[in-house]
């Protein structure tokens, strides 16, 4: 393996490829920051330009442009509320609310600290693992697949502090409802399409995410206009929107979080099924509860609520690797357009890749590496110009948040169908907003809700019908069990304080 | 979802030109590729490769693309036909057949001009390697013997093209395609995830996809759906003789004209690439892609789509879809 290693870094440490790292991660946060285009997008703008270097060079040029378009992307969700990609929702919860507060340059440092960790980390467990896990990719059922979404969804449980609990349901609802629209994914039925056309591929997600988090947030402040003393204080706090200074006693607190994240994004990673997406809620989901009282704090600009996503969907992107280099098979759009790159190059994936072409398994693993480094280097010194984006003042910067966003959506599908979509939903959701109803529990609905109802009816067909599979597979039960868990304990928790509170009350009362 | 963020290279893409360089002869000034999904899937790269060998041959003075997803691919042809562009040629394959007969879109390959079918890909029936089904005479045994004992996934829903070839070779085996236990997911490689876990038994898929995993000692291929034998197949038996005589079946991709288009123009671009099948500049996409040839141009095109529609429409029919 050390010799695997060291083949990797003297393809990797040529000045050429290094310099197309560089190039990579640069053009790749900028494609990411476009609302619209996401890592996929980015490599697969790549590939034209990639087919034409040797084998290594290309890998490693598409490698940095995949962790620069995953940062980019964090960037947009942190500064205007806008994911472009599905993975970034986590992040925009608490890096928004960061950057609402003036502090657009730390969370922007939080997310490329983390991004880096995750990614680093990624790469090790990549490094030491990947062929041994190339099995435990494949110890995930269509039954266990479901069970991981629905303890995504209990995520959910993670929003109920900021307002209600019911409005938070029902917002779910919502986007489980929204994600049933269009071709049913197993007996290919249009529905819920009211005989258009333009529905039956059915809701886009960058379409519902840019008009209920970018339109409307932009919408929002249109219609509650600042008042002065609060605009000063905005002035105040647009002189020190730069800094990245994070203290220690954040470092102290991030760092664990950061850990854990990485270690739960990586193995979400890795099973073909599940993805980046799934792996930030998860890890989002998991810190808010290990949190205890600073749990609260998610959703209102929390450090811990910002670093557990950014880390985990950056690990999780790595260890989709596992699955695309050991065994050929891409769990994800994006490695989908890898492997169409790598077989381009006369590479095949498979058990018998870093046996066969040990010094591609390894400048690919390794690439990681040097990319994920290169753009900390290249980022650290942009963000405070990437910060003052929001120094722009509002009447210029809201203008250009709509049109970004309307711009974002058409130039992905070219349909002007969506343009009035997204205004109808937009305005739907600045109604919602007023009313207080969270517009993040029914994204999570709309993501989860599709791949939900898809490993559940393929478990049911397999299972002939019968809902057995749920008690009978130890690992759906494991993972039905924490998600049972982590909505009961938190009431269950809550019962016992208020029990104990009154009895020491009475044994207060009469200890006088 | 995530797949739908494909189409997004659009925007950056479309209108990319390209110049001719070598010293063939031209024979088309310019070709609009219309796509009908998004960047990165089988019809994009189709559509650029053969839009790259046409132009770096000289055949083709320009060519450009433009990504246009929606309604299962019928956004691109309603707006084919409504536009008659004669400077465009839309890529398809074999699902504009299966999904104008389940009437996804209210069009058919009839209200096209069909230019040639291009390239193709066989249909494989393959098992994991552990698996206690050693020959395509086990599977069918097993299915006949207990329907309910046998899951055969596939990357498409139910009704679908894996489905349907699956069922195809199930009922040139004398069995009944009805009984299948056909298990949907949503692309190719969870299918191919689904198999190596061993959630379904035997999976319906290309062989593209499968070769290599067969040649690397994952899975094992049970029969193709080819008449001769294919020299990249490995000596995998075809379906044909390995006990479902008759059965032939190409997921071909080929590209399609405006209906109003002259003859003159369709045979230019019959031409083009009737010649483009010799250069090196194909060869170098074909090989990069591992495309199989078929070309297939005019009436034979058409004789072939009609073939097709008749072959997977009774079957439709038969399995309780139309």
């Amino acid at each position: 393996m050390i010799e695997g290693i060291l083949i990797g870094l003297s393809t990797a440490f040529t000045i050429e490829n290094l310099l197309f790292v560089m190039m990579g991660c640069l053009m790749g946060t900028f494609i990411g920051m476009l609302p619209g285009l996401g890592p996929m997008s980015a490599i697969a703008l790549m590939i034209p330009i990639a087919a034409t270097l040797d084998p290594s060079a290309g890998i490693i040029l598409m490698a940095a442009v995949y962790y620069g378009a995953i940062f980019g992307g964090s960037t947009s969700s942190i500064l205007i509320n806008a994911p472009g990609v599905a993975s970034t929702v986590a992040t925009s919860f608490d890096g928004y609310p960061m950057a609402r507060k003036g502090m657009a340059g730390k969370a922007l440092a939080i997310a490329a600290y983390s991004s880096f960790s995750g990614g680093v980390v990624g790469a090790l467990l990549l490094l030491v693992a990947a062929p041994s896990l190339a099995r435990v990719s494949l110890s995930f059922h269509s039954t266990d697949y479901f069970a991981l979404m629905v303890l995504g969804l209990v995520a959910v449980a993670a929003f109920a502090g900021k307002g209600s609990m019911i409005k938070a349901l029902l917002m779910t609802v919502v986007g489980l409802m929204l994600s049933t629209v269009g071709t049913d994914q197993t007996q290919g039925v249009a529905r819920f399409t009211l005989g258009m056309i333009d529905l039956v591929d059915g809701i886009s997600f960058l379409l519902l995410v840019m008009a209920t988090f970018a339109l409307s947030e932009a919408l929002m402040a249109i219609l509650k206009p600042k008042g002065d003393a609060a605009r000063l204080e905005e002035k105040e706090a647009a002189q020190k929107l730069g800094s990245m200074k994070v203290s220690g006693a954040e470092v102290k607190e991030m760092a664990p979080v950061i850990g854990r994240s990485s270690i739960l994004g990586f193995l979400i990673g890795v099973l073909p099924g599940a993805g980046a997406t799934i792996a930030s809620f998860l890890a989002y989901g998991t810190e808010q509860r290990l949190a205890g009282k600073k749990g609260a704090e998610f959703g209102t600009g929390s450090v811990r609520g910002l670093a557990a996503p950014e880390t985990a969907n950056n690990a999780a992107a790595t260890g989709s690797f596992v699955p695309l280099l050991t065994l050929g098979i891409p769990g994800s759009g994006t490695t989908a357009i890898m492997l169409g790159a790598l077989i381009g190059y006369g590479i095949q994936p498979g058990p018998r890749l870093y046996i066969d072409q040990p010094e591609i398994f390894w400048s690919v693993i390794v690439s990681m590496w040097i990319g994920n480094i290169i753009l900390l280097i290249l980022n650290l010194p942009l963000i405070p110009y990437i910060a003052r984006i929001l120094a722009i003042p509002s009447r210029f910067l809201l203008p250009l948040i709509l049109f970004f966003s309307l711009i974002g959506v058409y130039f992905v599908s070219f349909n002007t169908f969506d343009i009035q979509l997204m205004v109808i939903f937009a305005t739907v959701a600045v109604v919602l907003r007023l009313l207080d109803f969270p517009m993040a529990p029914m994204i999570l609905g709309f993501i989860l809700g599709g791949m939900m109802e898809e490993n559940l009816r393929r478990a049911l067909l397999i299972n002939d019908g019968s809902w057995s599979f749920l008690w009978e597979r130890p690992l759906t039960v494991t993972i039905l069990g924490i998600a049972a868990l982590c909505l009961v304990l938190p009431a269950l928790t809550g019962q016992i304080r208020r029990i104990k509170d009154a009895a020491y009350k009475r044994t207060g009362a009469s200890g006088d | 979802m995530k797949f739908r963020m494909l189409g997004a290279l659009a925007a950056m893409t479309i209108m990319v030109g390209q110049v001719s360089q070598a010293e063939n002869h031209q024979v088309v000034d310019k070709i609009h590729f219309l796509i009908p999904g998004g960047a990165g899937g089988g019809w994009d790269g189709t559509a650029r490769g053969t839009g790259l060998a046409l132009t770096d041959a000289g055949l083709v003075g320009s060519a450009t693309y433009e990504n246009m997803s929606g309604g299962g691919g019928g956004r691109a042809i309603a707006h084919l036909i409504e536009t008659d562009d004669p400077n465009v040629l839309l890529v398809n394959s074999t699902p504009i057949v299966i999904r104008s007969l389940q009437g996804v879109f209210p069009q058919s390959f009839r209200d096209l001009t069909p230019v040639a079918g291009t390239i193709g890909d066989y249909a494989t029936l393959v098992v994991h390697t552990d698996s206690e089904i050693a020959t395509f005479q086990d599977l069918v045994d097993r299915y006949q013997a207990d329907n309910g004992s046998v899951t055969i996934g596939g990357g498409s829903v139910q009704g679908g093209m894996d489905h349907i070839v699956a069922a195809m070779i199930m009922q040139n085996a004398g069995a009944d395609p009805a009984n299948i236990r056909y298990i949907p997911y949503d692309t190719g490689g969870p299918a191919m995830a689904g198999l190596l876990s061993g959630e379904i038994q035997a999976l319906s898929t290309g062989l593209s996809e499968a070769i290599e995993l067969a040649r690397q000692g994952e899975v094992r291929i049970l029969c193709l759906t080819a008449m001769e034998e294919v020299p990249a197949a490995d000596g995998a038996p075809t379906c044909d003789a390995a006990g479902a005589p008759g059965t032939s079946f190409v997921n071909w991709r080929g590209f399609f004209a405006a209906p109003g288009i002259s003859d003159e123009r369709v045979q230019a671009y019959r031409d083009a690439l009737t010649a483009m099948y010799d250069t090196e500049e194909w060869e170098a996409v074909r090989a990069r892609n591992g495309w199989v040839e078929i070309f297939n141009p005019g009436d034979e095109f058409v004789t072939f789509l009609e073939a097709q529609e008749q072959q997977i429409g009774d079957l439709m029919r038969q399995l309780g879809f139309l």
